[in-house]
């Protein structure tokens, strides 16, 4: 159904279709969800059937979209402030409140059950604390009463190769922890490099983010402090049955890029960000996307030349 | 204004069903997959429910058997 609305623009109201409720499960977010799951389960030294591989990270990204679509039930409030979310399905009026909370849990049943029986009981209870945690300690709790938000809840991002492993090993081990601690390490500089060009997005919906709170300048030392903290991390699991040579010089490039990024971010002020467009911090941020994505190439590629007899140490 | 048989909140209630239903048939392929290979695989299906299940007991060396 059509509605014009007071601005003479058309907007869709009334029954939500199929992509609607696709789109509330946060499919982007997803996608990094489906490929770091992949590599914690294909790097592990216990192999899985390809197709309980395919089921187990199946769950996993089904178990991220359902923290996603309650997510989304509980910030209404604020996607209908934001920019960038204004469109999701509910501010949007396509989804009601409720319908996205009743897809949710129950979508968190079926992945935290079918998990379990695909993989093992571990797996399960690993994936209902990271909805638990995301849903309820860092988006219920802390997103809206802490400027360290991002920091906690980077860590519900950083569980899904934590999952994969446990999919394929029934246990947590150093390598596991070392893939979490990339992720949640790398979470801070990447959102709030994101969120020195976004600014204006989070004072309106009044998230206390690190920018609105304790200004750029904080923000920019911030970002450099856990680009440097992030490194070692990212060095050691080059040093685990993980990593390899290959690994170990992609990560040290990676890492030298990151560091200057956030050194050059550091230096700047204000004034010379905004005579650019911030143009060093966007591409400080497209950077770390890269970073993120390479180093677990770079896992999965020794994983790879160790079937034919090469990689790891 | 001329009312159609098939207004366009049809179609969008048509494909959610359709969409439903293809992940519904989907979800069964994926149960019936998950069985068949974990069944071909030999993994022990049954569990521990207060019953003796002597094939579920590791089959031991008997005493006294060559080494």
């Amino acid at each position: 159904m059509s509605d014009i609305n007071a601005n003479g623009e058309m907007t869709r109201t009334g029954e939500a279709g199929f992509g609607d409720y696709v789109a509330l499960l946060k499919p982007r977010v997803m996608s990094l969800v489906v490929f770091t799951a992949l590599v914690g389960l294909l790097v592990a030294p216990v192999p899985m059937h390809p197709f309980l591989t395919f089921t187990c990270v199946l769950f996993i990204a089904l178990g991220a979209g359902a923290s996603g679509a309650l997510n989304m039930w509980w910030d209404a409030d604020i996607d209908r402030v934001m920019r960038r979310t204004r469109n999701r399905p509910i501010p949007a009026g396509l989804v009601e409140p409720g319908e996205a909370l009743g897809l949710g849990l129950a979508l968190s049943g079926i992945a935290v059950v079918m998990l379990a029986l695909a993989a093992n009981v571990a797996a399960g209870l690993l994936l209902a604390f990271t909805i638990f945690f995301y849903v309820v300690i860092y988006s219920m709790w802390l997103k809206r009463s802490t400027p360290q938000n991002i920091v906690i809840g980077g860590a519900a991002g950083a569980f899904p190769p934590m999952l994969g492993w446990v999919c394929a090993t029934g246990s947590v081990s150093v390598e596991a922890v070392l893939m979490f601690m990339l992720i949640f390490m790398w979470t801070p500089p990447h959102f709030w490099a994101l969120a020195l060009f976004m600014n204006n997005d989070y004072k309106d919906a009044g998230v206390p983010m690190l920018t609105v709170t304790h200004g750029k300048r904080v923000t920019r030392n911030h970002i450099l402090i856990y680009t440097i903290a992030l490194v070692p991390f990212a060095l050691a699991a080059g040093f685990t049955s993980i990593g390899g040579p290959i690994y170990l010089l992609v990560s040290a490039v990676l890492n030298a890029g990151f560091l200057y990024g956030a050194w050059k971010i550091w230096r700047r002020d204000e004034v010379q960000a905004e005579a650019d467009h911030y143009a060093t911090e966007k591409a400080v941020f497209k950077f770390s996307l890269l970073y993120l994505f390479l180093h677990f190439s770079a896992f999965l590629l020794e994983a790879a030349l160790k079937s034919f007899g090469l990689g790891g140490w | 204004m001329a009312l159609h048989t098939e207004h366009e909140i049809h179609q969008r209630r048509f494909g959610r069903n359709v969409g439903l239903g293809v992940v519904l048939a989907a979800f069964v392929v994926l149960i019936f997959g998950m069985t068949v290979v974990k069944v071909t695989r030999g993994d022990p299906m049954q569990a521990f429910d207060h019953t003796a299940r002597p094939e579920m007991v590791p089959v031991e060396p008997a005493e006294g058997a060559a080494q």
